[in-house]
Order: structure tokens, then C-alpha cells, then sequence
């Protein structure tokens, strides 16, 4: 897209602010104060070993964690104590871990669901576009009989109907085949240059440094450290201690 | 080794074993009193009857996770079994409720049979339409006299010298069935089988996976829970002196559930202050039409919004007892 | 055989089901997005044949527009319902759902048995619908053929709606996961009401078919609503249309029944239930739950 914003990160007033972050699984407190901002136009992972709290943090900005304290502000707005409806509607998009393809719905019916919450969407041309793979499938009969590759891009093709610019991606390449991670990187950096923001959780730190503009690490449900994709090879020695590979 | 550390139970355990026992030693002077107390002793039989029918339906729902919806069934089988027995082929009483109860384990068997094999939600609809597969069986069935019932049951002897047509030997007798019953019921949560039964409750996949068989431990709480249901239906034969297609009716179902929620599902003593409440309710209420009813699902509706606990499972809550 | 008594008992049958069709229809919808057996649909179902009977007697309020406005009265009324009772019930065990609501059937029940009794009301079959058709091997009563007819209808109308709708992919997508459904920006919670309000409006609609047939009593649907449960084992919870088809057909079964073997005609359908269970104990359509 030609009028596509360019962002150089900086400048930019944060568009998610999350501040003091903290929230409950039943009894188990699993976020203990997390802080972080993503600026417009950006691509922002979160890093972490399994468990410390990065899809949590993730469901609380999306408001589908039932008991959370602290601050999240979305375009300047406070939406901590927003259900998650009305979060969606503000243009937040989540694409969930377990992708979340429904199983009593056709391909088509899983891909038309999620209602557009802002004008500006993509177009179903323009998903194609991105995904040619589906288009192919779509007149399949139930989402859950597409390859899990598939099913990712499903997952991911929905959203992007809905007119929400801001995506957050909870493992998108998770048991994914390396050329279906290649397709989705490529995704994501076009997202990025269309002017998407997107939020990731990666376990993936390969993939990760291949798309992301910032980085942050998550330990026992806070933000421990955080550093630009620029100054990846001077912070390798901690990363390494930080995610123990 | 010391005597403490020898003893397998935990000190919550035997706490909750001496606030049991308090509990069982004050029900049982209380009843045993009944009788010089003025008041009516046909209520408290009648009582006494269905709290044994709401401890044997509390064993299934409180300890297995079970609601059965049916459970009159096993109540009415065994009283049309006990009269019939009693009144149409001389059986002495003592005999005449145990065929009774008899014939609820062998219904319990094979409804269970059946039942069991779809659980939660579909469990209460299959029972409740099992009992009413067996109320049309009854209603037409022509042992059980339809809509007249059996009437003018004979109390008789039991073992040849309670006459039990002396209504203070009738409510000791009624009371010792009660209490072997209650005890009964008691052994059985305690025992390795509740136990088991209660951690097949609270996490079937791992308890499947500890090696425990869960269908056939709920099917065996289930043919326990009929045949305690159906102990209780013979002994209300000969309080009654009659059988009727009421016993056996949803709306009876539907009141051991009652019961049993009021008391306190899973608690040890909450079937029986639920039993004597809701027939209390009855005994009060009875000149008012259909209102009874009508209170009864305010009280369902009350209890599962607020009160979930039930009477005794809250005096216990908040007084930190096992009761 | 005599063919004019085995069709009229079929006919019978065929009415019957359409009547545990539009009510297993409903508890299934129902359940789908509660998990909530809703034990007072019956009584629902005799309180929409009770506001039938009200709008003609106090407002002077026809059949016709009793079908509409029914639906709707008893409808809301199970939106305060779900409003006021049910919506607590989120978190809990299905069975405290079962619980409630038979609490409420009993009160409801109790209520209109205590200001009318336990005999019927007649209600007028509509003068358009009076009379009927020699079919050479039957004489087919206008109305009945008009209520199975209808029922019909009603139900493949709510499995469109249903299944090939968007309002109905969002009804079975938050069925299987709600919370993603609302992450997605679908006000589920309100959904969640209105498909309370369908399911009972539907019962309320069998229940103005039934009161020129059944007459009005308060405990018409007391034991209608156990059959219904059968049925529902029966067919299973998880396939609109193994409602409708289950629905009708066990009508059909029971209403030979009263022609072969009247005896066991209130209890066919029980039976049937537990063959179902020892041969194909998920149901005839139903997924395993």
C-alpha cells in the first residue's frame, strides 16, 4: 500500500502502555507487575521460558484473564477493567496459541467470523493475496480438518478482516514445517509495512529476531530485561542465560 | 515407632472422627428420647424413613457426584415389594423389608447398568426417566392396585415377638433401622471404596489414571444408594401401612434432592436435618394447597443461588467442624 | 389392519413429536450456550399455552396473534429468568443449573395449580383451522395437520438460522468456545440471554399449538418435559437437526405404539432411551460428552 506509515519507533507516543500488570489463574498469582510499551508501527516479542507468563500477559491486555490489576492503556484509554468485547472493538486482535479454529464452523464461516470492529480492513482479495493456500480451501468443510499450518493462517486471516491495527500473536509458529514459519514471517513483516502493530510471543528466538523491532524478556510474571533488535548481538550472552538454550 | 506416628490418620482426621462421632452420639439420644417427649411419633418415623432415603440418595450426589433425578424409584419398589410381600404372601416383616430392599438392589443393578453409561447432566435425565418408566410400569401393573395402591398393610412381628402395631416398639424398630442404615452409609464414605469414590469426585481423569475402574466404583455407589433407598421404602410399609404410586412418583424424586440440598450435600448429618425439615414443611403446610410446592422451589431456587452448603454444611463451614 | 385408526394414531404421533421436537430444539439450543438443562421448560411450554388463553379471555386477543405474542411475553420472560437466576450459575457444576430450574418449574406449576386447578381450560381451535379433510383413507382434522405442518417449519426455519446463518455461526462457535467469541468483539453475554429468550419462546410456541388440542392445564408439560429429556438422551445434544428428526420420529414410534401395543405407549419412548443407551450409549447423533 502506498500511503503504508512508516514509524520510526521513537517519536511515536506509545499505542499499548502496560504498567503494574499483575493477574490471577483461580488462586495462582502468574503476573507479578508487568511493564511495557509498544509503539505505533511496531513489532514487539516477548521472550521467555515456558510458563513464565508471556501468554498470560497477552489474555490480560485482551481482558479474558478474569481477576488483573494495574494499568493497561490502549491509544491513551484505560482498558483494564473493559471486557474483552469492548477491548476487541477498540481494534485490539488476538490470535490465541491453540489458533482456536472452530470445529462446527466451515472454513469460510471460521474465516467471515470475527465482525469488523473498524473500517479498513483487509479485503478477502487482499487475504488471498497473502494466503494463497486458502482460498484454495475455503469451500473445505470444518476448519479443524486444515493442516496446522493452515489453521494458523486461518487464524491469522480473520483478524485481519476485522480493521483492528493492532495483532497480538501468541506463538504463531509453534509445531509449524520451516517453510510454513518462512510464510509467516514474510506475513508479518508485510503487516509491518502496511502500518499493522503487532505484539508477539515467540519461544521461537530465530524466528523472533527475523521480524521483531524490540524484544522483551519475561521472567516469573514481570519484565526482567528489555533491548532493540539492533543491539541483538551484544545482549546474546544474557539472552542465552535468560532462555537457558 | 510411637503411637501417633503408627497411626495412619492425620490429626484433621481424627478431629473430624470425634466431631462425627459428637454428632452421632447427640442424634442418637435425641431420638431415643422422642418418645417421652410428646411429640407426634408417627411424624418422626415418617421422618426417620426419609431421612435414611436422603442419606442413602446423599451417598450417591455428595460423595460420588452423581444426581439422580429417579431415586423414588428405588423407595416406591420396595415399598409395593414389602406390602405385597407382607400383606399377599404372610411375609413377616423382617422379611417383607428385606425383600423389598431386595428388589431395589435389583432394580439399582440394572438401571445403573444403563445409566452409568452416560454421566453428568445426561445421568439425571436417563434416572428420571427410568423412574418414570417404572411409575407407568407400576400404574399399570396389577400387584400394586394402580392409583389405589396397596392398602391396610399388616405391621405383624418382628422376629415373632416386636409387635409392631405398638407404635412405641414401631418407632424403635423404625430408629434401629435407621441407625444401622445411617451407619452403614457412614462406613461406606469412610471406607477405601469413599475414598476412592470421593477422588474419583474431585479429579476422575487422575484417579483413572491412579488405576481406579471410576464407572464400576459409581456403579457400586449407585446399587449401594438404591438398595439404602429401598431399606427405607419397606421400613415407611409398615409406618405407613400403605404403598402408593406417590412413593414412586418424580415428585418424590424431586424431594430427596430437596432434602438432601437443605441438609447439605455431602455432609454426614445434613440429609437428616433436611429430611425432618421438609417433612415438617409438609405437616404445616399441608392445608395450603399447592403452595408447598410452590415454597419447595422457592427453597431449591434459595439454596442454589446462596446457600449451596446446605444448614449443616454451613454450621460446619463456619464453625470449622467435619459434621 | 384397520388403515383410518393405524394414521389417525400416526397423526397423534406425528403431533406429539412435533411438540417434543420444538422442545428438545430448545433445550439443546439452550444448552449449547448455558450448559444448563433447563428442567422448567415444560412449565414454560403450559405458560405459553396459559398467555394464549389470557389474551383471548381478557383481552379478547385471537390464536393468530397469540402465536407472535406468546412467544414473545414468555420469551422475555425467560430473559428475566436468565438475567435474574441463571447468570450466577456461570463457573458452577452443570447440575446446579438442573437444580434451579427445577426449583422454578415447581414454583411456576404450583403458582397457576393453585389459581386454576388441576383441570383443563378449553381453548377454541381458530374458525380458519375448524373442520377437516377426507384423505379417502383417513379424515384429517384441519388443525392438526396445520400444527405439524407448522411445527415443521418452525424447526428447519431455527436449524437455518442456525446453521447457515452468521447470527448462527456465532451461536455455535461461542457454543464450542465463548471466551474466544468475545474476544473477537461478540457481546456474549448478551447473546447468551437472547438464546435463552429463543429456546423458551420455542417452548412457549408448542405450548399455543398444543392448548386446542390439549386443552390449558398447569401440569401439561410436567410430564411432557421428562419424555422430552428421553428424547434428548436419545438423540443427543449436539446436532440441531438430530433434534428435529429425533423429535418427530419418536412420535411417529410412539404413536404406532398406541395402535399395536397401547398398553406401553406412555412408555415407549423410555424404552427406546435405554436400547439407545446399551447399543449407542453417545446417542444417535450426538458427539460423546
Amino acid at each position: 500500500m502506498l500511503e503504508a506509515r512508516q514509524h520510526s519507533g521513537a517519536s511515536a507516543s506509545p499505542l499499548l502502555e502496560v504498567a503494574g500488570l499483575e493477574a490471577w489463574y483461580g488462586e495462582s498469582h502468574i503476573l507479578h507487575g508487568v511493564d511495557f510499551q509498544v509503539r505505533e508501527g511496531e513489532v514487539v516479542t516477548l521472550l521467555g521460558r515456558n510458563g513464565a507468563g508471556k501468554t498470560t500477559t497477552l489474555k490480560s491486555i485482551m481482558g479474558i484473564i478474569g481477576k488483573r490489576r494495574g494499568s493497561v492503556k490502549f491509544e491513551g484509554r484505560e482498558i483494564i477493567r473493559a471486557s474483552s468485547d469492548h477491548i476487541a472493538r477498540l481494534g485490539v486482535a488476538f490470535c490465541p496459541e491453540e489458533r482456536g479454529i472452530f470445529a462446527s464452523l466451515d472454513v469460510r464461516e471460521n474465516l467471515m467470523l470475527p465482525p469488523e470492529v473498524r473500517p479498513g480492513g483487509l479485503s478477502l482479495d487482499q487475504i488471498f493475496d497473502l494466503f494463497p493456500n486458502l482460498k484454495e480451501r475455503l469451500s473445505s468443510s470444518q476448519g479443524t480438518k486444515l493442516s496446522g499450518g493452515e489453521q494458523q493462517m486461518l487464524a491469522i486471516a480473520r483478524i485481519l478482516r476485522t480493521g483492528a491495527r493492532f495483532l497480538m500473536l501468541d506463538e504463531p509458529t509453534e509445531g509449524l514445517a520451516p517453510v510454513i514459519i518462512q510464510q509467516i514471517g514474510r506475513t508479518i513483516a508485510r503487516l509491518k509495512s502496511e502500518g499493522f502493530t503487532i505484539l508477539l510471543v515467540e519461544q521461537n528466538f530465530r524466528f523472533a529476531s527475523t521480524v521483531a523491532d524490540r524484544f522483551y524478556i519475561v521472567e516469573h510474571g514481570k519484565i526482567i530485561d528489555g533491548f532493540a533488535n539492533a543491539d541483538l548481538g551484544a545482549n546474546m550472552d544474557k539472552l542465552h542465560t535468560y532462555l537457558g538454550v | 515407632m510411637t503411637s501417633i506416628t503408627s497411626d495412619p490418620r492425620t490429626p484433621i482426621a481424627i478431629r473430624a472422627a470425634r466431631d462425627e462421632a459428637t454428632g452421632f452420639v447427640i442424634m442418637t439420644v435425641l431420638l431415643l428420647l422422642v418418645p417421652f417427649s410428646g411429640i407426634y411419633p408417627f411424624f418422626v418415623m415418617q421422618a426417620l424413613c426419609f431421612a435414611l432415603f436422603a442419606c442413602a440418595f446423599n451417598l450417591l450426589i455428595g460423595y460420588g457426584g452423581l444426581l439422580s433425578f429417579g431415586h423414588a424409584m428405588f423407595l416406591g419398589t420396595a415399598g409395593y415389594v414389602s406390602a405385597h410381600a407382607s400383606k399377599e404372601w404372610g411375609f413377616p416383616p423382617e422379611f417383607a423389608i428385606l425383600t423389598g430392599a431386595a428388589a431395589s438392589f435389583g432394580l439399582a443393578v440394572i438401571t445403573g447398568y444403563v445409566a452409568i453409561r452416560r454421566l453428568g447432566i445426561y445421568f439425571a435425565m436417563i434416572t428420571l426417566a427410568l423412574s418414570q418408566l417404572i411409575y407407568f410400569i407400576y400404574l399399570q401393573a396389577p400387584f400394586t392396585h394402580g392409583e389405589d395402591g396397596i392398602q391396610g398393610v399388616p405391621q405383624g412381628k418382628m422376629f415373632g415377638f416386636l409387635d409392631l402395631s405398638n407404635p412405641t416398639v414401631l418407632y424403635y424398630v423404625v430408629l434401629g433401622v435407621f441407625l444401622i442404615g445411617f451407619l452403614i452409609v457412614y462406613r461406606a464414605i469412610n471406607s477405601p471404596f469413599g475414598e476412592v469414590l470421593k477422588s474419583i469426585r474431585e479429579n476422575e481423569p487422575r484417579a483413572i489414571s491412579l488405576g481406579y475402574k471410576a464407572d464400576q466404583y459409581k456403579l457400586l455407589a449407585y446399587i449401594l444408594s438404591g438398595t439404602l433407598a429401598g431399606l427405607a421404602g419397606g421400613m415407611k410399609v409398615f409406618v405407613a401401612q400403605n404403598a402408593s404410586l406417590t412413593d414412586v412418583h418424580w415428585m418424590m424424586s424431586g424431594e430427596v434432592v430437596l432434602m438432601t440440598l437443605i441438609g447439605g450435600l455431602g455432609t454426614i448429618f445434613g440429609p437428616v436435618v433436611g429430611a425432618f425439615i421438609v417433612i415438617a414443611m409438609q405437616q404445616y403446610l399441608a392445608g395450603f394447597g399447592q403452595w408447598v410446592t410452590v415454597i419447595q422451589g422457592a427453597i431449591f431456587v434459595v439454596c442454589v443461588l446462596a446457600f449451596r452448603r446446605g444448614i449443616v454444611g454451613e454450621f460446619a463451614h463456619y464453625f470449622k467442624r467435619s459434621l | 389392519m384397520n388403515i383410518q385408526a393405524l394414521s389417525a394414531q400416526l397423526l397423534v404421533g406425528l403431533i406429539n413429536g412435533s411438540f417434543y421436537a420444538l422442545l428438545s430444539l430448545g433445550l439443546a439450543v439452550i444448552f449449547g450456550m448455558l450448559n444448563v438443562i433447563n428442567f422448567a421448560h415444560g412449565a414454560l411450554y403450559m405458560m405459553g399455552a396459559f398467555c394464549a388463553y389470557f389474551l383471548l379471555n381478557l383481552f379478547g386477543i385471537g390464536y393468530w396473534p397469540a402465536l407472535i405474542i406468546a412467544p414473545i411475553v414468555v420469551g422475555l420472560f425467560g430473559i428475566l429468568m436468565e438475567r435474574s437466576l441463571l447468570q450466577w450459575l456461570t463457573g458452577l457444576d452443570h447440575l446446579y443449573g438442573l437444580l434451579l430450574t427445577f426449583g422454578v418449574a415447581l414454583i411456576l406449576q404450583g403458582l397457576f395449580q393453585n389459581y386454576f386447578g388441576s383441570s383443563g381450560l378449553p381453548y377454541a381451535i381458530p374458525t380458519e383451522l375448524q373442520g377437516g379433510v377426507n384423505l379417502g383413507f383417513m379424515f384429517l382434522p384441519i388443525y392438526r395437520g396445520w400444527v405439524v405442518i407448522f411445527s415443521l417449519v418452525v424447526c428447519l426455519v431455527t436449524w437455518y438460522l442456525i446453521e447457515r446463518t452468521q447470527l448462527g455461526a456465532y451461536l455455535r462457535a461461542a457454543t464450542e468456545n465463548p471466551t474466544l467469541v468475545r474476544a473477537f468483539g461478540i457481546n456474549v453475554p448478551r447473546m447468551i440471554t437472547l438464546t435463552f429468550g429463543f429456546g423458551v419462546g420455542l417452548a412457549a410456541l408448542a405450548g399455543v399449538l398444543s392448548a386446542p388440542i390439549n386443552q390449558v392445564r398447569p401440569l401439561m408439560g410436567a410430564d411432557l418435559i421428562i419424555v422430552v429429556f428421553a428424547v434428548v438422551v436419545i438423540g443427543g445434544m449436539g446436532s440441531i437437526m438430530g433434534s428435529i428428526i429425533t423429535g418427530f420420529a419418536l412420535g411417529v414410534i410412539e404413536g404406532l405404539t398406541k395402535y399395536f401395543y397401547p398398553e406401553a405407549s406412555n412408555t415407549v419412548v423410555f424404552v427406546f432411551m435405554v436400547l439407545v443407551l446399551l447399543l449407542k450409549p453417545t446417542g444417535l447423533t450426538g458427539r460423546a460428552t
